[in-house]
């Protein structure tokens, strides 16, 4: 009997996540990934199924691959995934360059100033999100603080034009996603044994020698984690450019969006969808294969 | 090692200017008597009156009290589902279907957030033409959306917290005879309580925050906080919404001044007890 409740318990506290995500994560990629071979038509749902049945069997199946070929051949859709692409390297560069510093100073810290500073890193992300980005507008616009302070000190005349920039955008992408980049960094860095550096410095290696030689290749796990947490969520931000990009130039979730709820063509919303999730594949599973390392080393 | 410290300091120094100078420009500005926003009419400023437009600004207090609502059943059913997928991978050794439960459970962490809207909302068409629910889109639809993608940052959660203790404890207990469940409810389940806690918060800020998945999910009669935000800022700055946003710093930085308190009273508690036991003994 108790041996027959703990399976059964095992399988209840197993059961129900998988079956939700599978309900409600697994399953919705199959109905893009079906819906980006469908035809659009005018009515509710706008896609026309892509089986034909009689008698309970499938007797035609339209599969329509225009959606793709349209992503390939109008360069609309070329160009916003290239500059996605762009925009989200160039962003995690820039978070990398400040993010490794500072958690590098975290982890040299007092211990009691480390809390602190850990603390200040996190604060922000419990204030929305949305209000964070949107306080850039205020800063960056033509009448805006920065302009403001910069003509009173009279370090320039005419208002610079920050505001829908690509400087904008990774600004406003560095900044969201800076304590994402720093914790993963940090944790690495936390653990490195200060004996090595003093070993290499016994051994006449100059601070920077021992750095790059001892500490950067020690942390690569931290950088690689830390860098795909940017990465992979810049490439399809929305809120960020849609506040403070270009609007000659979008990016590939506005693409989607817009898509989806100017154009309401569903069909091509999803295979923009599932060119972006194939673009991003090797990315998420190379974070799935680091996050496990990190959840499953501790033992 | 002296110059990249000193090099490593300043750019913390600098890192952590950059992170708050927005958020203070804005409370800041929530005082201006200027409708520009960002020039300062020092004859009439400071004032309360973006508060005061706020309070009496019905559309946003109602779109706050819905957020509110679904950031509370949200953070609590996805505590529930992550701490049942949290105690499976980081108790239950291997089995099948681990890497499947794995995997759905560190995808949505990097997700890009219209992929998971958009699939979401395909899932809740497909299902009401199927079975005639859901009825579109509103308050449940985005529930639901957001019990999703929140219960994979507390699975994360809950299991670090487990990883970082070791079964013994559990073993004992069984080895004693009790059963799975109340081993649960007696071992594991306290142990756990903090990551409970920070992932209940956790998720009710994810929830709280969210604009792009409730945006596709939601249906044309129900507006979220940040949805009605996100519309009020696209047509630029707007005195109000900076109002909104010091109220939001203030409850975040009083809460967590409170709860610092809090475990620094604790920890004192522990202390003291520990002297005190220590003075038993001699």
């Amino acid at each position: 009997m108790p041996r027959f409740s703990a399976q059964f318990g095992r399988r209840v506290v197993l059961g129900i996540p998988t079956a939700w995500l599978i309900v409600l994560f697994l399953i919705p990629f199959i109905i893009v990934f079906k819906i980006s071979f469908s035809e659009v038509r005018l009515a509710m749902p706008p896609y026309a199924p892509l089986f034909e049945w009689a008698d309970g069997k499938p007797v035609a199946v339209r599969l329509n691959l225009s959606n793709y070929s349209f992503l390939f051949t109008d360069a609309l859709y070329v160009s916003s995934y290239l500059y996605s692409l762009k925009v989200a390297a160039v962003s995690t560069l820039f978070c990398l360059l400040l993010g490794y510093p500072m958690a590098y100073a975290i982890a040299r810290s007092q211990p009691t100033t480390r809390n602190l500073l850990l603390m200040l890193i996190v604060l922000p992300f419990w204030t929305s999100f949305l209000l964070r980005v949107y306080a850039w507008i205020g800063l960056l616009k033509s009448n805006g603080v920065i302009n403001n302070v910069l003509m009173g000190m009279g370090l320039i005349h005419e208002p610079l034009t920050m505001l829908q920039t690509d400087f904008a955008v990774y600004i406003g992408i560095v900044y969201s996603y800076l304590p994402f980049m720093i914790l993963p960094l940090y944790s690495n860095l936390e653990k490195h044994d200060p004996t090595l550096l003093e070993a290499a410095a016994d051994l006449g290696a100059r601070p920077v020698t021992a750095f790059l030689r001892v500490t950067l290749p020690q942390s690569v796990p931290g950088i690689i984690a830390g860098s795909l947490l940017v990465f992979i969520p810049a490439v399809g931000e929305y809120v960020i450019p849609s506040l403070l990009g270009r609007t000659d130039q979008l990016m590939i979730g506005r693409v989607l969006s817009d898509e989806f709820f100017a154009n309401r063509d569903w069909p091509v919303a999803s295979a923009v969808a599932i060119f972006m999730l194939g673009l991003l594949v090797i990315p998420i599973m190379l974070f799935q294969h680091f996050e496990k390392r990190t959840l499953e080393a501790h033992k | 090692m002296k110059s990249h410290g000193l090099f490593s300091r300043v750019a913390l120094v600098f890192g952590l200017v950059f992170l708050y100078v927005p958020i203070l420009s804005m409370v800041v500005f929530s005082f201006n008597n200027s409708r520009l926003v960002t020039v300062w009419d020092s004859a009439n400023s400071p004032t309360l009156r973006w508060y005061q437009a706020l309070i009496s600004n019905e559309q946003i207090l109602g779109a706050a009290w819905l957020s509110i609502k679904i950031a509370m059943i949200a953070a609590s059913g996805a505590v529930v589902l992550g701490t049942l997928s949290g105690v499976a991978l980081a108790r239950f050794g291997a089995f099948r279907g681990r890497a499947l439960l794995a995997g759905m459970t560190t995808a949505p962490l990097v997700m890009p957030e219209v992929i998971t809207g958009l699939s979401l909302l395909l899932l809740f068409v497909a299902l009401e033409q199927t079975i005639g629910w859901p009825k579109g889109g509103g308050a449940v639809t985005i529930t639901l959306a957001h019990i999703t993608f929140c219960m994979a940052y507390v699975t994360v959660v809950v299991q670090s917290r487990l990883v970082g203790f070791d079964e013994s404890l559990e073993e004992a207990a069984m080895d004693l005879g009790a059963r799975p469940v109340k081993v649960f409810f007696r071992i594991t389940l306290p142990l756990i309580v903090p990551a409970l806690v920070s992932g209940w918060l956790l998720a009710f800020t994810l929830s709280w925050d969210d604009l792009v998945i409730s945006q596709f999910v939601a249906g044309p009669g129900s507006s979220t906080l940040p949805m009605v935000i996100f519309s009020k800022v696209r047509l630029g700055v707007s005195p109000d919404v900076n109002a909104l946003a010091t109220i939001m710093v203030m409850v975040v930085a009083a809460g967590i001044t409170a709860s610092s308190v809090w475990m620094r009273f604790q920890a004192r508690r522990r202390e003291r007890d520990m002297q005190l036991a220590a003075a038993a003994n001699l």
